[in-house]
């Protein structure tokens, strides 16, 4: 593995500094930086070969279609996938959720029908449910968790029944770390033949994701997450549903005949990709692929992991800090209070010493209220982060303490 | 002291300090001379809710002017509604709906009251202005 100076200097954003001192991001979970052949191959898309993808006929709409569709290849291999067709371009994890629980539910959904989440969803896997639910007569049910922040398996078994018409749970919670046991969820949902999406907005920077092995029948993730330009996500369906399912918005590119009597929809994947797409961004997310494969993936794991260990060490030893979410396997984010402190108070303070960590509910109420807490401090790190950071971060926690005892 | 002079007072007060760390000590301090709400106005009608931290506003108005007590749960959050209130309380209702509130600006201060900071402060100075307003239709 690249040693960490030469994994940090490829991420211009790392060396600047703020409020004069160095920059500590600990915000991962809620975007990452992203390395320079990303900045460039977005700036190389503007430079030089920028022009409208599936529609010219000229040089530089070709060049800029193929290498769109080349990203959608990459994206294929990257979470291997069967098939190009299953690998739809969104804007991110909530525009691919939304998209699906729109179709799916025009689809397959009637009155009575039961969808199940898990408490630790964060609320884009939660609300577009709730809408598709409101609009269609469904109801939803919630797997609970437990004291350590994991889902209560037994639990869930017994939400399963005749009304299910879809599982669709987070691969690792966004506010506490829990990674979820997505085997034994999808593999009993598909016991009784009810299908299971996998919000990987927390999971596919993390480590590998092999969707012929996972076997769940949607996934989805966002392109800024995994080091990638914003505005770029990815909706992948097994063809099976895909092609049942109806697009969830109407316009150019995903029609094959319109008239004003009737219009035929395009083939898969352009059936989901109406209008002019974030090409530049989805050719800059196929660069971030490049890039972390070229780190290796088990080796952001393993690097990842050292940082958890680390970092939980670390943080336990100062007096007054509770970590919520402590189970056995978690991404590295770390969740956490510190006892009689606002959590607004303390990231204000450790801002202004440079350490960048989100503060308040993470857009996942039910896990705060859960804990019976209206926030945390969240630290979610990353490979690019460092053992000196997580020290930087701990003497942080104890000046905000020693400013608000 | 006219609105305005307490504000370049407050400027006054935060220009001694170049370092982040001195301001928000000072900041923390201020908190601790909040004119504290009543317990019983610590409830939801009185309750100004923001994403971060929650910010409790009662007004009294005398016929003449209005004044303020406050709390929130977030230290740092009570020190600026110590600031704002410092500013706006015992004033007519004529002029907390004039005010022009620069002093945040000045004091770099005004992460914390951009919108999309929603820690209920831009919507604590809406609401005094809102009280105002209130009370002076009450009198015509």
């Amino acid at each position: 593995m690249k040693e960490i100076d030469e994994i940090r200097a490829d991420f211009p954003i790392l060396s600047r500094k703020v409020y004069g001192k160095p920059l500590v991001y600990f915000d991962n979970g809620a975007t990452t930086q992203k390395p320079n052949c990303v900045l460039d191959a977005v700036d190389e898309v503007y430079k030089s070969y920028n022009g409208n993808i599936h529609r010219g006929v000229h040089f530089l709409s070709d060049m800029s279609s193929e290498a769109y569709e080349n990203a959608r290849e990459k994206v294929r291999s990257f979470i291997n996938a069967d098939k190009r067709e299953e690998v739809v371009f969104t804007s991110g994890t909530t525009g691919s959720i939304n998209g699906i629980a729109f179709s799916f539910g025009e689809r397959y959904i009637k009155a009575g029908d039961e969808i199940i989440l898990s408490r630790l969803e964060h609320h884009a896997n939660i609300v577009p449910w709730q809408m598709m639910c409101e609009r269609r007569g469904a109801v939803l049910l919630v797997i609970p968790i437990n004291d350590n922040g994991e889902v209560m398996l037994d639990e869930y078994y017994k939400l399963l029944s005749s009304r299910t018409r879809l599982v669709s749970v987070t691969q690792a919670s966004n506010a506490l770390g829990t990674v979820l046991p997505l085997k034994e969820i999808i593999t009993a949902a598909h016991s009784i033949n009810v299908p299971v999406l996998i919000d990987g907005a927390q999971g596919i920077q993390h480590g590998i994701v092999d969707l012929k092995e996972m076997d769940c029948d949607f996934y989805v993730f966002s392109g800024h997450k995994i080091y990638g330009p914003a505005g770029i996500g990815v909706l992948y369906g097994k063809e099976k549903w895909l092609s049942e399912m109806p697009p969830f918005q109407g316009g150019g590119d995903m029609v094959d005949k319109v008239t004003f009597e009737k219009t035929t929809y395009n083939e898969l994947p352009f059936k989901f990709e109406a209008g002019t797409m974030n090409y530049p961004a989805a050719i800059g997310l196929a660069s971030a692929l490049d890039y972390v494969s070229s780190i290796g993936r088990e080796n952001i794991a393993t690097r990842e992991k050292e940082l958890l260990i680390y970092a939980t060490g670390r943080l336990s030893t100062i007096k007054g800090l509770i970590i919520y979410g402590n189970s056995e396997k978690k991404i590295s984010t770390i969740s956490f209070h510190i006892k009689d402190i606002h959590q607004y108070d303390t990231g204000m303070i450790l801002d202004k010493m440079g350490i960048a960590v989100r503060t308040g509910t993470h857009c996942a109420q039910p896990v705060m209220d859960r804990f019976g807490i209206d926030g945390t401090v969240r630290a979610s790190l990353c490979f690019y982060n460092t053992k000196d950071e997580i020290d930087t971060l701990a003497d942080g926690i104890e000046k905000v303490k020693s400013m608000f005892a | 002291m006219t609105i305005k002079e307490v504000q370049d007072n407050i400027i006054e007060e935060f220009s001694l300090f170049d370092d982040w760390m001195d301001k928000y000590n000072l900041l923390i301090d201020l908190g601790k001379d909040l004119p504290v709400i009543d317990p019983k106005y610590k409830v939801k009608d009185f309750l100004i809710e923001g994403c971060q931290s929650k910010v409790w506003l009662h007004p009294v108005y005398d016929g003449k002017l209005i004044s303020f007590t406050a709390d929130s749960d977030a230290i740092i959050t009570r020190g600026i509604v110590a600031l704002l209130i410092k500013v706006m309380t015992n004033r007519s209702p004529d002029e907390i709906i004039a005010t022009d509130l620069y002093f945040i600006d000045k004091i770099g201060l005004r992460q914390n009251l951009s919108p999309t900071r929603s820690n209920g402060l831009l919507s604590m100075v809406r609401q005094m202005k809102l009280y105002a307003m209130a009370f002076n239709a009450k009198n015509k």
